[in-house]
């Protein structure tokens, strides 16, 4: 299961690099999702997959018995989609707002902060 | 509830000292007050006094704590009682606590600066919460002792600093905050990378506990986990071929604002990168050290270089910012004692004589009412900022009597015993281009006389010097009486290459 | 999407996704369930709202600026570590008593959740409603 697993990871990875080689901007982001998607799933898979019952206890319960699911990775996995969404959602109406602002979403005609030409400092008064 | 169960086997029983609180203060308070700030959005003449008073009380709290460091040794707290390593443990080594004090400083001075320079769309747009939240994200980062905790930190102060970023939403700043939104989600989505194979690794993300189980571990996974974690921290660190965002963003928005994030954020690399390479994987850190030796060199030269070609000043000192990361990636890849002393020192100079430049540059800018070389100038009435102007090119220079000059030596002479004699060289050569943008600067900006065309409006009230010369006048002090400074540094190294004592901190005695 | 049927039914949804979202919340204290999963539940009653009257409407209903509830939200998890203090245990350890008159077990656990759950339906309100208010433009 987790060569499988590993396997799409790869995939999941290689779509998301081709889609941020993208000049537009939106086309970036979307891989950066699929590359967010990538991590997690690389998360879930190394912290190993089996096929256990979940760590909860009943009232009447002081400790677990027998064997139950590591809930670490899932924790992690949650933490990080949340951070990864609310980056994605705050980038996403960024754009917009420089789409509307600036008329391109081209990384080469972005350049607002960055004018070409006249950068160089005068040689001397 | 805990009547019957014995919780000795999960749960730490010992009391806690009030004192290890310090460990949390730092994190805690700008918390609960800049949720106070978020909550009272509409009381804007309340923000800067509560923001100020609350980053004055972390300061002296951070102060505290580094003396606490100094007298006790490392401070752990385990939040909500939890053995180690199944609780996330504060660990406050000396390392962590030069920074957070430090960056703790700097955000006060920023935070005094801001109270008049910045205006009141901002304020109800949110900008002293903002604040705050970012100091959050910088302390915890420098306090936390478990690694994904430190990437929650990293991005607590990511998304706060987005906020302060685009504040006021001209094109110029849309544009720099989407490159640097973009490009360091990427840089910490490959810190996660690292993260999610040092779990399945060692099955432990308490970084007291890694040190543990590395030397059970084979090495070539730890080479592939050393270098992903480079690879994640250069990028926040602004190193050499990953430096793109800095230059692109960082001179858009208000000055204060630059300031800070110039003189602190790229430092939360470097910390990262000597917290976990030189502490985790020292083995492998000694097998990258040529890399590093090479991204340093560069480093420093193009940073300085691209600080030379630019006729903005603030964008200038954006690439001084680069170039200062080069000296303390130089003591990182040297990896001596003495080396991560100097790199740790550096990074402390660099946090306030950079911040000071930043704010330097503003002061000009507004009293210009340019940001271009071409047309700033003539500003020879103004002594305090000449002088000013004056000490912080020494002090970035690496000259006497500024602060930059002692680490500066000791990363120097500490390559030059381990036998880098082109890495002195890069050192040296990105000084003496330092001396040359600065002093460029100073010559068009003070002593030429006034260009009779271009001259904005200047603004009716000017910004006060008062908080970029209290940094100057730390930097001053530190160049001329560094020897606290140099011990202190010499032991957060030491403290690093030693890791028993950071190990016993966390896991008592039978670690 | 402002159909006969959805505006009509909405409001109902609404109430109940709100009322579910407060009964995974308190859930969550010794079951599956939590804070966080409650608050995105609320979260998306709002943006349903405001996909059906639009975005002032939600805001209104809202009453607090979202940015403000997750504010309060923050305030409160971060406040509910500080008991510990007083108990000589490290910050954000449960601390839990009996209430004085009706003799329950309260905790500042519960504060804690109840913290997450603002967080969460404020920050994630705002986003919604944000790219909302952008699409319809």
């Amino acid at each position: 299961m987790e060569a499988v697993l590993s396997i799409l990871v790869g995939l999941f990875f290689t779509a998301g690099i081709y889609l941020m080689l993208s000049k537009a901007i939106v086309r970036i982001l979307l891989g950066v999702v699929v590359f967010g998607n990538a991590v997690n799933l690389l998360i879930f898979t190394a912290g190993r997959i089996m096929r256990e019952v979940p760590p909860v206890m009943s009232l009447d319960m002081t400790q677990l018995t027998g064997d139950t699911a590591n809930p670490l990775p899932q924790a992690l996995i949650l933490t990080a989609i949340v951070i990864s969404f609310s980056f994605f959602s705050f980038l996403l109406v960024l754009t917009f707002r420089t789409y509307q602002e600036v008329g391109t979403d081209d990384t080469v005609k972005l350049r607002v902060a960055e004018p070409e030409g006249k950068i160089l400092p005068p040689m001397g008064y | 509830m805990a009547g019957p169960i014995d919780i000795t086997g999960a749960m730490i029983t010992t009391p806690t000292p009030a004192g290890d609180w310090l460990a949390v203060v730092p994190v805690a308070l700008p918390i609960i007050t800049g949720a106070a700030l978020l909550m009272l959005r509409k009381r804007l003449h309340w923000q800067a006094p509560i923001a100020v008073a609350t980053l004055a009380v972390v300061f002296l709290a951070t102060l505290a704590l580094l003396v606490r460091v100094w007298t006790f040794g490392t401070v752990v707290m385990t939040m909500g009682r939890w053995l180690p390593p199944f609780g996330i443990s504060f660990t406050v080594d000396l390392l962590g606590a030069l920074f957070a004090c430090t960056a703790s400083l700097v955000a006060l001075v920023c935070s005094v600066a801001a109270v008049q320079s910045v205006a009141r769309p901002a304020r109800r747009y949110g900008y002293f919460p903002f604040l705050l939240l970012t100091a959050v994200g910088v302390n915890g980062a420098f306090l936390t002792g478990d690694i994904f905790n430190l990437y929650v930190w990293f991005e607590v102060f990511l998304i706060s600093s987005f906020g302060l970023l685009v504040v006021g939403s001209t094109r110029a700043q849309l544009d720099g905050t989407l490159k640097y939104g973009v490009l360091n989600l990427i840089g910490t989505t490959l810190f996660l990378i690292a993260t999610g194979y040092l779990y399945g690794i060692f099955g432990t993300l308490n970084m007291a506990d890694v040190i543990r189980k590395v030397p059970a571990v084979e090495g070539a996974p730890l080479m592939t986990l050393a270098t992903l974690y480079l690879a994640a921290f250069s990028m926040k660190a602004a190193a050499f071929p990953v430096q793109a965002w800095l230059p692109a963003s960082y001179h858009t928005p208000n000055v204060v604002t630059s300031a800070f994030f110039g003189g602190v954020l790229t430092k939360i690399g470097v910390y990262a990168l000597l917290r976990v390479l030189v502490l985790l994987f020292p083995l492998q850190l000694a097998g990258l050290s040529g890399v590093i030796g090479w991204v340093a060199a560069a480093t420093m030269v193009l940073g300085a270089l691209g600080a030379l070609a630019q006729s903005d000043i603030r964008r200038m000192v954006g690439f001084l910012v680069i170039s200062g990361v080069g000296v303390m990636l130089a003591g990182l890849a040297v990896g001596t004692g003495p080396a991560l002393a100097g790199g740790i020192f550096y990074a402390m100079h660099s946090m306030i004589a950079l911040t000071a430049l930043y704010l330097l540059a503003g002061l000009v800018a507004e009293r210009a009412g340019s940001s271009s070389l071409h047309v700033v100038a003539g500003l020879s009435s103004a002594p305090v900022l000449i002088i000013a102007a004056f000490i912080l090119m020494l002090s970035i220079a690496g000259l006497p009597p500024g602060s930059g000059l002692w680490p500066k030596i000791m990363v120097v002479q500490a390559a030059l015993e381990a036998q880098h004699g082109w890495l002195t060289a890069a050192v040296l050569l990105s000084s003496l281009l330092t001396v040359i943008t600065l002093g460029r600067f100073f010559l068009f900006v003070f002593w030429r006389p006034p260009v009779a065309d271009g001259l904005g409006e200047r603004p009716k009230r000017l910004m006060s010097p008062g908080p970029m010369l209290a940094l100057t006048f730390l930097a001053v002090v530190m160049g001329l009486y560094p020897e606290p400074f140099v011990r202190a540094a010499s032991h957060a190294a030491d403290g690093l290459l030693q890791p028993d004592a950071y190990v016993r901190a966390v896991f008592g005695e039978q670690g | 999407m402002r159909t006969l049927i959805f505006r009509a039914i909405a409001p109902y949804l609404t109430a109940l996704m709100l009322l579910f979202s407060i009964f995974v919340t308190l859930r969550g204290h010794n079951e599956p369930g939590g804070g966080f999963i409650g608050g995105l539940l609320a979260a998306s009653a709002f943006a349903l709202y405001g996909i059906a009257f639009g975005v002032p409407e939600a805001r209104r209903a809202m009453w607090f600026h979202p940015i403000s509830v997750a504010g309060t939200g923050l305030l409160l998890s971060a406040i509910s570590g500080l008991p510990s203090f007083f108990r000589g245990t490290p910050y954000l350890t449960g601390i839990w008593t009996t209430a004085p008159v009706f003799h329950f077990d309260v905790a500042t656990i519960i504060l804690f959740d109840l913290g997450v759950y603002l967080v969460v339906a404020g920050a994630f309100a705002s986003i919604a409603l944000a790219l909302e208010d952008n699409g319809e433009r």
